[in-house]
């Protein structure tokens, strides 16, 4: 396998330019010849599949949900990421850019990287166009917030619902289309296989998940914007339904998985309040603009009310460690640094495992009103879930996982291994390095489908023939077929004891034990182990009731949580290979003197990709090596 | 705490269902759908099949759940999804009766699992601002008032679960409707399209069978997102107004 990430020559601040100015063209006429599939309709598929059918291509786009408005971009709160420097305060697409790298630990590539940083400006025109509405200030222009890791204010929010206003704008783009007939829509469709034909992907088979129906859909390229694995932990603050089955079918069929440790742990979640707890809901980041995050000094102080415990008495752990920063220290580092105080015994509510997130100091300054309007929403989630009042008692959050920045591998043109299979947003690993920076996941997605896709796609299919496309009965394609339909009749014979969210629980606390914020090598080893062991269990002791040929959520499930299943154990594999910390990976074995993430950018400047090797082979670990031309490899410090 | 469930059965589309009673055990903590979630895995052990119902965010974002309890779209705390409440709204030894949204729009598809393509439907047919991608100008050029702002991020607010449809005696879909044509009516970008929109986006809903608007205001009450039913009255004078100086299109090119 060839990784050429094909990075166009020249300066950095042209590559893009220069790109877009002599990529080969598909004529208007042609456009319509060629269909392009998407699954997903989240930020990045909705986008995307809009702006294609704009163009003119015969578009289909396919959701698990009943409807594309729920995809999960649904639920982003904080805010996008924007170098429109409408504050003068110092912002450009380079530092933008630097932000990222370095927010990334130094694991990204340069050019990507670039390219995202210069098209954010032209995604919040877009979304104005489009009527997004943004928070504004009383002059009337758009207002901004500052997120982690960044010294400017360029973050644009609508509320704490921005996920929301986004989604709902890309979507009414796609209902727009749909409307004209560019596009299909397949919602409560599933994707559980892809057709490769000689090599290259052509088409994606789907079950209808009300009649059951398998469905083959033939197409000229692919488009996965399926979304990341971070339900892979089983509680994360994902929606319910993520998954990576996509990627995984794609996986399997040939597309490398880069770097799939590459998780991020969000520092400011509400903390876990019992087993039966079915996921994790997120605090956003953009609290700590305004919250100061603490824990008593003393072990005893824990149980104390916090209003008990003088100034003296608490340690805002964030603010001392990191002046620079203070509480807007990126996420990985916050993360840990609350995780630190914690084992130390310092954490606070029943279960130890929380700090506080303070808002009485904001208050006092700004007042309450001010405070309410900033983030509302958030304080009646909190207040909804816990039942305490956080404008009288400080928050409590913990770190809980959020996003993956591993996912399929893409070159600079959005392309998998696999020729004519495309990977976009959170499911591919490209912009983020080893760790993301707050509101940068909404930005990449929308640059992914609605500024990047539509122009390199054309470079593809101008050499692809639409008569090429193979037909329904094509062996490939009645080969993969086949796979799903025994892959399905063989989850509903097995008839065990067991239900598949007791298998995904016990996955996700073997991943969040050794593959989560702290790892070292014992541990993953031991991990690879016992999920070796756990999949051997499930495939004798599953139950799914029902049959295939109705709405079934258990099967839905139990297919979703089998391929978790394998994805964990490449995950403990990649944490296992890159015996160095950087970003989110963290490896006890490789820590400065002050706990700090130690790189070894001798043998790990690199992206790890694997190569899938059949059934009871090991994986192929292969290399892309990252070069830095236009910074220079910092060790990454925020104090 | 115990409770006794009665929750609505229904195989498919086409075979009729029934209320099957469940007896449930929950801690006040949790979240309704994960009181049910206990109840499914019960059922799952035992090889039957578990209750079928739509969710996904759990964080009364994506409007994916949909239940009537106890007769009340999404239950009985004001303003709340059925996700995000909580059994401590229930009493131990209270008996708990759920059901789908019912309305011939969104065809049941199976236990509490119904279709609301119709939606979907209404918004493709002119719930949008035409914009191109790449087409737009600079974020700034156009200012907008705060306010104006504020109003449309209000009525932008709906999640879109049909709540406002089930609560409706008529299962009258206006509010959902009259939601986007405010929010799209309130910025600047939106006028160019104000009047043809609410046309069309009436047109659609009233094709989907959904039923008219007698004014009850039960919407309004059943909507966790307290979407306002001062947007129907602006609804309405949109219509009105795009009726009475409703003109053929002109094609482009024209005669000069
Ligand atoms: C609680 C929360 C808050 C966040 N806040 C922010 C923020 O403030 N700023 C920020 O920048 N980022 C934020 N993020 C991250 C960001 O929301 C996501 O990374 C981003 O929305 C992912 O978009 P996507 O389009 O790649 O995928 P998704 O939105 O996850 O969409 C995936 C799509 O794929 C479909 N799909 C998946 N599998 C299949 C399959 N097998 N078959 C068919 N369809 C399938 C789904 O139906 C869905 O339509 C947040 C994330 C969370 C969890
Ligand atoms: S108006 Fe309210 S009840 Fe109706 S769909 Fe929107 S959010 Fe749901
Ligand atoms: S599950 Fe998303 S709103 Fe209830």
């Amino acid at each position: 396998m060839k990784l050429d990430p094909k990075i166009p020559s020249g300066p950095l601040t042209e590559k893009w330019n220069h790109y877009r100015e002599h990529v080969k063209l598909v004529s208007p006429g042609n456009k319509r010849k060629y269909k392009v599939l998407v699954v997903g309709s989240g930020l990045a598929g909705a986008s995307a599949a809009a702006s294609m059918g704009e163009l003119g291509y015969q578009v289909e786009c396919f959701c698990y949900q009943d409807s594309p408005r729920r995809a999960h971009s649904i639920a982003a709160q904080g805010g996008i990421n924007a170098a429109k420097n409408y504050h003068n305060d110092g912002d450009s697409a380079f530092r933008l850019f630097y932000d990222t790298i370095k927010g990334g630990d130094f694991r990204s590539r340069e050019a990507n990287v670039y390219r995202l940083a210069e098209t954010s400006v032209r995604i919040i025109d877009q979304c104005v166009a489009q009527g997004v509405p943004f928070a504004r200030e009383y002059g009337g222009l758009l207002d901004n917030r500052s997120f982690g890791g960044a010294q400017v204010s360029r973050t644009f929010y609508a509320r704490g619902q921005t996920g929301q206003q986004l989604l709902i704008g890309a979507y009414q783009a796609l209902e727009r289309q749909i409307g004209l007939g560019t596009v299909k829509m397949f919602a409560r469709h599933e994707m559980l296989e892809l057709i490769v034909v000689d090599g290259v992907a052509k088409g994606i088979v789907v079950r209808d998940m009300v009649s059951g129906k398998i469905e083959s859909h033939m197409a000229d390229a692919v488009c996965l914007a399926s979304g990341g694995y971070g339900n892979v932990f089983y509680l994360s603050t994902n929606a319910k339904g993520c998954n990576t089955t996509a990627n995984w079918r794609a996986y399997k069929k040939g597309a490398a998985f880069a770097n799939p440790c590459y998780t991020q742990i969000h520092p400011t979640c509400i903390p876990v309040s019992g087993d039966h707890q079915s996921k994790l809901t997120l605090m956003s980041e953009s609290l700590r603009n305004d919250g100061r995050v603490w824990v008593p000094k003393r072990k005893e102080d824990r149980l104390k009310h916090p209003s008990s415990i003088s100034e003296a008495d608490r340690d805002y752990f964030l603010e001392r460690k990191y002046p620079s920063y203070g509480n807007l220290a990126p996420r990985d580092i916050s993360s840990r640094s609350a995780k630190e105080v914690c084992d130390e015994g310092r954490g606070v509510g029943p279960t130890g495992l929380g700090v506080y997130l303070d808002f009485a100091d904001s208050i006092k300054r700004l007042g309450k009103q001010k405070i309410q309007e900033k983030y509302g929403n958030l304080f009646e989630m909190y207040e909804r879930i816990t039942d305490e009042n956080p404008y009288e008692v400080p928050m409590r959050i913990y770190p809980a996982v959020h996003y993956t920045m591993g996912g399929l591998w893409v070159d600079y043109e959005l392309m998998s291994t696999v020729p004519g299979l495309f990977v976009l947003g959170e499911a591919n690993f490209s912009d983020h390095g080893a760790n993301r920076l707050g509101a940068s996941a909404l930005m990449q997605g929308l640059a992914d489908g609605y500024f990047v896709l539509p122009y390199t796609i054309g470079n593809y299919l101008a050499n692809v023939k639409p008569s090429d496309r193979p037909s329904a009965d094509h062996v490939e394609v009645k080969k993969a077929e086949q796979n799903v339909q025994s892959r399905i009749e063989k989850l509903l014979s097995i008839k065990g004891k067991t239900s598949p969210a007791h298998f995904h629980r016990e996955l996700g606390k073997i991943i969040w034990d050794y593959c989560g914020m702290a790892r070292n090598k014992e541990g993953l080893e031991k991990a690879i182990s016992l999920v070796q062991d756990l999949k051997k269990r499930f495939w004798s002791d599953v139950s799914v009731p029902g049959s295939g040929q109705s709405l079934n959520q258990a099967l839905e499930h139990a297919g979703r949580v089998a391929d978790f299943i394998e994805l964990g154990e490449l995950m403990c594999r990649d944490a296992l290979q890159r015996s160095e910390s950087c970003g989110g990976h963290f490896r006890e074995e490789w820590q400065t003197p002050d706990g700090e993430a130690k790189r070894d950018d001798q043998q790990f400047c690199h992206v790890a990709a694997w190569e899938y090797q059949g059934e009871s082979q090991e994986p192929l670990r292969h290399e892309e090596p990252l070069h830095f031309e236009n910074v220079e490899l910092a060790t990454r410090s925020y104090k | 705490m115990k409770l006794k469930l009665k929750v609505w059965r229904q195989p498919d589309a086409q075979t009729p269902g029934r209320l099957v009673d469940y007896l449930a055990e929950a801690k006040p903590d949790m979240s309704f759908l994960e009181m049910l979630d206990v109840v499914n895995e019960g059922l799952i052990v035992k090889g039957d099949e578990p209750i079928a119902f739509d969710h996904d965010c759990r964080e009364g974002i994506c409007g994916s759940c949909s239940m009537v309890i106890n007769g009340r779209p999404h239950g009985p705390r004001d303003r709340t999804t059925t996700c995000q409440l909580h059994m401590r709204s229930f009493e131990d030894g209270d008996t708990v009766v759920i059901e789908p949204w019912r309305s011939s729009a969104f065809p049941i598809q199976k236990d509490l699992v119904c279709n609301r393509s119709s939606f979907d439907r209404i918004i493709a047919s002119g719930g949008f601002i035409s914009a191109p991608t790449g087409s737009a100008p600079d974020a700034n050029a156009i200012p907008i008032r705060k306010s104006d702002a504020d109003r449309a991020f209000d009525a932008s607010a709906c999640i879109g679960c049909g709540a406002c449809v089930a609560a409706c005696p008529n299962a009258s879909a206006m509010l959902f409707v009259s939601a986007k044509i405010s929010h799209l009516g309130k910025l600047p970008q939106g006028q160019p399209e104000r009047y043809t929109r609410a046309l069309s986006m009436v047109e659609q809903m009233d094709a989907e069978g959904f039923g008219s608007c007698t004014n009850h205001g039960e919407c309004e009450a059943a909507c966790p997102k307290g979407i306002s039913v001062e947007n129907i009255a602006q609804m309405n004078r949109d219509f009105l107004k795009a009726s009475v100086s409703k003109r053929p299109e002109v094609a482009a090119g024209g005669a000069g």
